[in-house]
């Protein structure tokens, strides 16, 4: 069995079956990162092209590293929004690195859909690295991963995800991601950062944070974009993280074995306290550690050895 | 030049007429209108064109009756329908400005290939249609270039800046039939009631863009199921039923007429029900797009499912048809709005709000109303021909001895596919690429003349 796709945009298309292929594909890579030597030749004369339009440190060098412990040539491409403003359109960008034969492009994009813009450019694979509000998958399958290795299965859990659901790519790839895999998805934050028809993505909906983690497994907190503050959806940080900030105290009210994750950066003291954070219970530094697995994973199931990686 | 058009079902809707009738039409007007009779003559074997044609003293007119004896060209309307030529009150031709989308000679092709004989242009061109020398370069380029009639639509402020008031009466002497912010929603409640009173001394329909810009934000879709999923920015219903809540309040203030372009949400035919039911002089508009797709049409990033209005959500779809089926809503119009294919093959925050359909509307009017019942065929024709022409004053709309020719033979059951590619238009944004559709013109005559004919 392998990945039936050339391009993985979203946890939307993805079946069960596919995302525990890449989930157990993803443990056998982990295995790569404790060795002395992080190298296999997996994927030998390939070429990686990391296409960023908006700032990241994780996600590119998390690409980055996986590609080059499965020794893929890698090249970054850092493109600052202010140069697309200047002229080239995503789709000349596309018929140019088209041109140059990469067989993998990793695209990070502040417009959703743009993954999808791309990889009807492109025949190369296009592994959607965050599009706007719309979808991060790699994301969601760390996130799964790291839930998984922790909690031994992902049947029957409970998760919360709080904060900014509205412009969260996060939530929306680990909403449908977590229902796939036979979580229950709970989602909080203030009312304005909760789409109006969030319910009918299936999932449980709070505007109280102590109500929403009572009796959960996993809480997942989002990071707060100060900017939102001029767009009118909250008063002042300090409010927001009285209301919405994850705390010790209102840890108590949780299950004693809940996992805490947050997908970074973390804003220290806003959504999330800093004793927290840095907790027996945080899971913020397991989720970096398995991201370069399970990108290893998915690249070679992409562009490697993955049997169907290569026709479908 | 004398045509004769025979056989055909004459419908229209003004005099509630519905016959089989003979047309004879000359100098650019009916003149007689006739019983048709079965074998008489002046029906014509089919041949390949659809209408079939006939010079005079070929086989087949020799045993015509008096009428056809000295007419140059029989058209054989057996089995089709011929209504007033069809009249799309919002279009835009983008010129001047805007000639790498669309033109005023191919924007009036595409209307006369869509069964439309005349249109009204929207005034958002650069320059704007905001002075007399605007609505004189359209006006001549129309009479020039133009397949159809062009009635240009003046802007309500100077440049849609939605600041100072345009010179309206001089817009008016000009030519223009109405004036909008189309595009611009004119979010200043004051000058919008200053430009209904202004507006109101000529007698000239306000077309109001109803949108609050606020509530609109950088909203790209229907705020509903589709923006959730996708992460994509939702325009709120709201945001189009707050402005046409205050613009109704403003027509009851200053007994302006007002008509609200491309209503598409649930919320709005509700209030414009109201405030019909209480006397307030509006009227109202509806796109072939709204009426027959929903907020789905995005679910792939489709930028030719980007429009504003957004298309809204099966139930507001559901409210489109029963404000078309009781008289809510008075018109059908395309907001036939071209943009060119780089544009639109952007990411969906980036390309331009619009899509055309000129090539497309009758023949979706037939398919999504009239095929299921929702509008009888006759119903269907007035909002696309009588319902423009009277909300304008345009004397068009109408067949009668005496009446200009402009005409529309359609086919109720041709079933073609849409192909983009062969539109006339310059401009290939279309959501219905590929759809099968039944239905359609098959001649277009303007003042007598086929500008166009399948």
């Amino acid at each position: 069995m392998g990945l039936a796709h050339k391009d993985l945009l979203g946890m939307q298309e993805l079946t069960v079956e596919e995302i525990r292929l890449i989930l157990d594909t993803a443990e056998s890579m982990k295995e790569v990162a404790s060795r002395d030597i992080k190298k296999v030749p997996a994927l030998r004369g390939k070429t990686l092209i990391n296409l960023f339009y908006e700032p990241s440190t994780r996600t590119r060098t998390s690409f980055e590293i996986a590609g080059k412990w499965l020794s893929a040539d890698v090249v970054n491409v850092s493109t600052s929004s202010s140069s697309v403003a200047k002229g080239e359109s995503l789709k000349d960008t596309g018929l140019t690195l088209q041109a140059m034969h990469p067989d993998i492009v990793v695209l990070r994009h502040p417009a959703s859909g743009a993954a999808e813009l791309l990889a009807r450019q492109l025949t190369a694979s296009v592994i959607n690295a965050g599009d706007g509000a719309h979808e991060h998958p790699t994301q969601a399958l760390l996130d799964l991963f790291t839930i998984r290795e922790k909690k031994g299965r992902l049947e029957g859990l409970k998760a919360a995800i709080i904060g900014d659901i509205a412009h969260s790519r996060v939530a929306r790839s680990n909403i449908r991601g977590m229902q796939k895999m036979g979580m229950e998805v709970r989602v909080a934050g203030p009312r304005t950062m909760l789409p109006r028809f969030i319910d009918r993505l299936g999932v449980e909906v709070f505007t109280d944070l102590e109500r929403a983690i009572a009796d959960v497994d996993v809480i997942m907190m989002l990071r707060l974009q100060i900017e939102r503050q001029q767009a009118g959806l909250f008063p002042t940080l300090r409010e927001y993280s009285r209301l919405f900030g994850l705390t010790l105290e209102r840890l108590k009210g949780a299950k004693s074995d809940v996992l805490i994750m947050h997908p970074g950066p973390i804003n220290r003291g806003v959504e999330i306290a800093p004793d927290v954070a840095d907790g027996p219970y945080s899971l913020i530094l397991n989720q970096v550690e398995n991201g370069v697995a399970v990108r290893m994973a998915l690249l070679y199931l992409l562009a490697g050895g993955g049997q169907a990686g290569q026709s479908g | 030049m004398r045509t004769l058009i025979t056989g055909g079902r004459v419908i229209d809707p003004a005099s509630g007429l519905d016959a089989n009738l003979d047309l004879l039409i000359e100098d650019g007007k009916i003149v007689r209108m006739d019983q048709s009779v079965p074998g008489s003559g002046f029906q014509v074997p089919r041949s390949g064109s659809r209408v079939a044609d006939e010079k005079r003293g070929e086989k087949g007119a020799k045993n015509a009756e008096s009428a056809s004896n000295n007419v140059d060209r029989v058209m054989d309307a057996t089995g089709l329908i011929v209504c007033p030529g069809l009249i799309d009150m919002h279009v835009h031709l983008r010129q001047p400005g805007r000639e790498d989308k669309e033109t005023i000679a191919t924007g009036t092709l595409a209307a006369a290939r869509g069964g439309f004989t005349a249109v009204c242009c929207m005034p958002n061109t650069d320059p704007v249609n905001d002075t007399r020398s605007v609505t004189e370069f359209i006006l001549d380029t129309a009479k020039r270039e133009g397949a159809v009639h062009v009635y240009p639509v003046g802007a309500i402020t100077k440049g849609l800046k939605g600041e100072e008031l345009a010179e309206i009466g001089e817009l008016f002497e000009a030519g223009c039939v109405a004036i909008s912010d189309d595009g611009r929603p004119l979010m200043n409640g004051e000058l919008m009631r200053r430009a209904m009173e202004y507006a109101g001394m000529f007698d000239l329909p306000v077309i109001p863009h109803c949108e609050d810009l606020h509530l609109s934000g950088r909203g790209v879709v229907h705020e509903g199921l589709v923006s959730t999923e996708l992460g994509l920015g939702g325009i709120p219903s709201a945001s189009e039923a707050v402005m046409v809540s205050r613009d109704l309040l403003l027509a009851e203030l200053t007994g302006a007429r007002l008509h609200i372009a491309h209503v598409s949400a649930a919320e709005s035919v509700r209030l414009i029900r109201e405030a019909k039911a209480r006397g307030i002089p509006v009227s109202c508009e509806v796109t072939p797009h709204h009426f027959t797709l929903t907020e789905e049409g995005a679910r792939r990033f489709d930028t030719n499912a980007k429009m504003n209005p957004p298309l809204r959500s099966e139930a507001d779809r559901q409210a489109l048809l029963d404000g078309l089926r009781d008289g809510t809503i008075d018109v059908i119009a395309t907001d036939h709005a071209p943009h060119t294919s780089q544009e639109k093959e952007q990411e969906f925050d980036l390309a331009p709000f619009g899509v055309i359909g000129l090539e497309t509307a009758l023949a979706l009017t037939l398919t999504t109303l009239v095929l299921p019942g929702v509008l009888s065929l006759k119903q269907a024709i007035a909002k696309m021909t009588s319902e423009p022409a009277r909300l304008l004053k345009l004397q068009k709309g109408r067949i009668a001895e005496g009446a200009d020719a402009d005409l529309t033979i359609l086919d109720p059951n041709r079933e073609w596919a849409v192909d983009a590619t062969r539109f006339a238009s310059k401009s290939r944004n279309t959501p219905f690429h590929g759809w099968q559709l039944k239905g359609g013109a098959v001649a277009t005559l303007v003042a007598g003349k086929v500008v166009w004919e399948a």
